[in-house]
């Protein structure tokens, strides 16, 4: 038991007391480089709010967290659904090919497709010109540079979504199936009135695990934000970016601390719903 | 219908299903590939329009260009030690909180795992800030040690093996103790053996966790020596933005040896990621 101790302060030292004096700091007006650092009360987050960029970032990252699960629990749900029906041929085959991009970690994934949104030679252009559609500059057109970001983080987890939805959809009773078939249901009615309910719980844990995911994205804004062919900072500001920025370029950290509050806020505040929903299923 | 055109109806509803998800798994792979051709080809071929898949060819000149100025295989290195590093560490501090807050009674015990599991769920991200401060404080920065440090545990880990160890009987735990095992030979004969499946799922999701990790090697880390592979990936493609020559042959570098990884374990790893990904 003795062993505990080390561990736990182990724990404290690295998460809770980075936690909590994160908090804390966001009441002062602390630069790395000041000499003085006093308290301001709410000022960091006065400012916050009146700061285009963070609200920019809070937006940004609302539609990328929010936008991309939904969109990759529609693929997924639909590409799992047609992998585990009966008699399905090569369905290990396809998950695995699926599931490749999901083992591939950020930065190296983010490069290649910085490489295939190119806005004079990427392959993108010349796919879409096959359709009849002009060259498009994915990345730096700043309309689209947020969906394509969304488009390459639903690529990559897709097939890792495919895999936890397979594992639901084999957890449903054969039996519940058969006995909806003899009752004359068609494939549609018992989608709706079987597999649909029976999988619930895993579409809202998935819904709500990948926005909190998502919510602290950074790695592939990162990347695609750098270089004339990138995008534009502001289309793809996410917050981690802005702190990042605030904390390691301006050394702003009583700032960057508040702006961390409030993406620890967030999550705390999309942890509680889930437990609520997932409370209201059990 | 007779059954030999119900039987045509199936085959050909069969081959469309087919046709379809080669489709999509080309959607999956082909980034690979034209990565992978990209940097078998010359400055020529890559900017050619419209585009070739395969290069005419292929080079190896782009490779050879990457090495001479980032020293992946050093970055390779380092990622290996650091990951492996706190792998070790994560699996160790997660099955002993984890037998400890499963099976040992004491005061205050539910408080101090409560604590613990409502910083399972807060992305480090959200206190990185602080922790750069911490970790400058104690002298961390530029250092091997300040880069592993904030993944020396894991929450959820410790999440995780106290959910596995609560399932092993008392009963076994009891018996070794009349038999006179200490609380550390029980941990090491009986707790750790049964917790195998867990603890291997584990390791692949902390190890493959704190391999991907950017930014707080971005932060904490300013000498080439110590990058890691995603950090020296970074570096480069701000070096090299538009040569996507040398630019996709790096990515390959970094991309092949995961992806070799990943053929030969894919069972273990998908397996190890699902159940991580359920129970968190």
């Amino acid at each position: 038991m003795c062993i505990l101790i080390p561990v736990f302060t182990f724990f404290v030292i690295i998460r809770v007391f980075p936690i909590l004096a994160t908090l804390l700091l966001s009441f002062f007006d602390w630069g790395l480089v000041n000499p003085t650092r006093p308290f301001i009360g709410f000022k960091n987050y006065i400012d916050l709010f009146n700061d285009p960029l963070f609200v920019i970032a809070l937006r940004n990252t609302g539609v990328l967290a929010f936008l991309s699960v939904i969109v990759t629990i529609a693929i997924a749900f639909g590409l799992a659904l047609i992998l585990n029906r009966r008699k399905a041929k090569f369905a290990d085959i396809y998950k695995l090919i699926y599931f490749v991009p999901f083992v591939i970690s950020w930065v190296p994934v983010s490069v290649i497709w910085k490489w295939i949104y190119d806005p004079t030679y990427g392959i993108l252009n010349y796919v879409v010109s096959l359709v009849g559609i002009s060259r498009q500059g994915w990345l730096v057109n700043p309309k689209l540079s947020l969906y394509s970001i969304i488009i390459l983080i639903i690529w990559r987890s897709a097939g890792f979504n495919i895999i936890l939805f397979s594992v639901g959809l084999k957890n449903i009773p054969s039996e519940y199936l058969e006995a909806g078939r003899i009752d004359g249901a068609g494939d549609i009615s018992l989608f709706r009135h079987i597999t649909l309910p029976l999988l619930k719980p895993i579409i809202l844990y998935i819904f709500i695990m990948t926005s909190i995911i998502n919510f602290s994205i950074f790695s592939p804004v990162f990347i695609m934000t750098t270089g004339p062919q990138g995008a534009q900072g502001n289309a793809v500001r996410v917050l981690v970016y802005d702190i990042y920025e605030n904390a390691f370029r301006y050394l702003h950290m009583g700032y960057a601390a508040a702006e961390s509050t409030i993406l620890l806020i967030l999550v705390i505040f999309l942890t509680l719903i889930a437990f609520k929903l997932i409370k209201q299923e059990a | 219908m007779t059954t030999k055109a119900r039987r045509m109806v199936a085959i050909s509803r069969e081959s469309f299903i087919q046709i379809f998800l080669i489709i999509i798994a080309i959607f999956f792979i082909f980034p690979f590939v034209w990565m992978t051709c990209t940097a078998l080809k010359p400055a020529t071929e890559v900017l050619s329009w419209p585009p070739i898949i395969f290069p005419k060819r292929p080079i190896i000149a782009n490779f050879l260009d990457v090495f001479k100025v980032a020293p992946f295989g050093r970055y390779y290195l380092n990622s290996i030690f650091v990951s492996g590093v706190s792998t070790l560490s994560i699996l160790i501090t997660s099955s002993l909180a984890g037998y400890i807050f499963a099976k040992i009674k004491f005061f205050g015990r539910d408080m101090m795992f409560y604590i613990i599991l409502a910083t399972a769920i807060l992305p480090m991200q959200a206190y990185l800030v602080l922790f750069y401060m911490v970790v400058s404080k104690m002298g961390g920065i530029d250092t091997y040690w300040g880069l592993i440090l904030p993944y020396m545990v894991m929450s959820f880990g410790i999440f995780l093996l106290r959910q596995n160890i609560y399932s092993i009987p008392d009963e076994l735990i009891d018996a070794a103790r009349i038999d006179g095992a200490s609380e550390l030979v029980i941990y090491i004969r009986v707790i750790l053996p049964l917790s195998k499946s867990a603890l291997s799922a584990l390791a692949i999701y902390a190890f493959t966790t704190v391999w991907g990790e950017l930014i707080w090697p971005l932060v904490v880390v300013s000498t080439k020596d110590k990058f890691t592979t995603e950090l020296g990936l970074a570096a480069f493609q701000q070096r090299f933005i538009v040569q996507y020559g040398p630019l996709s042959a790096a990515a390959v570098i970094c991309v092949i040896p995961a992806l070799v990884v990943f053929i030969l374990f894919n069972k273990q790893i998908i397996q190890g990621l699902t159940l991580t990904g359920l129970k968190g």
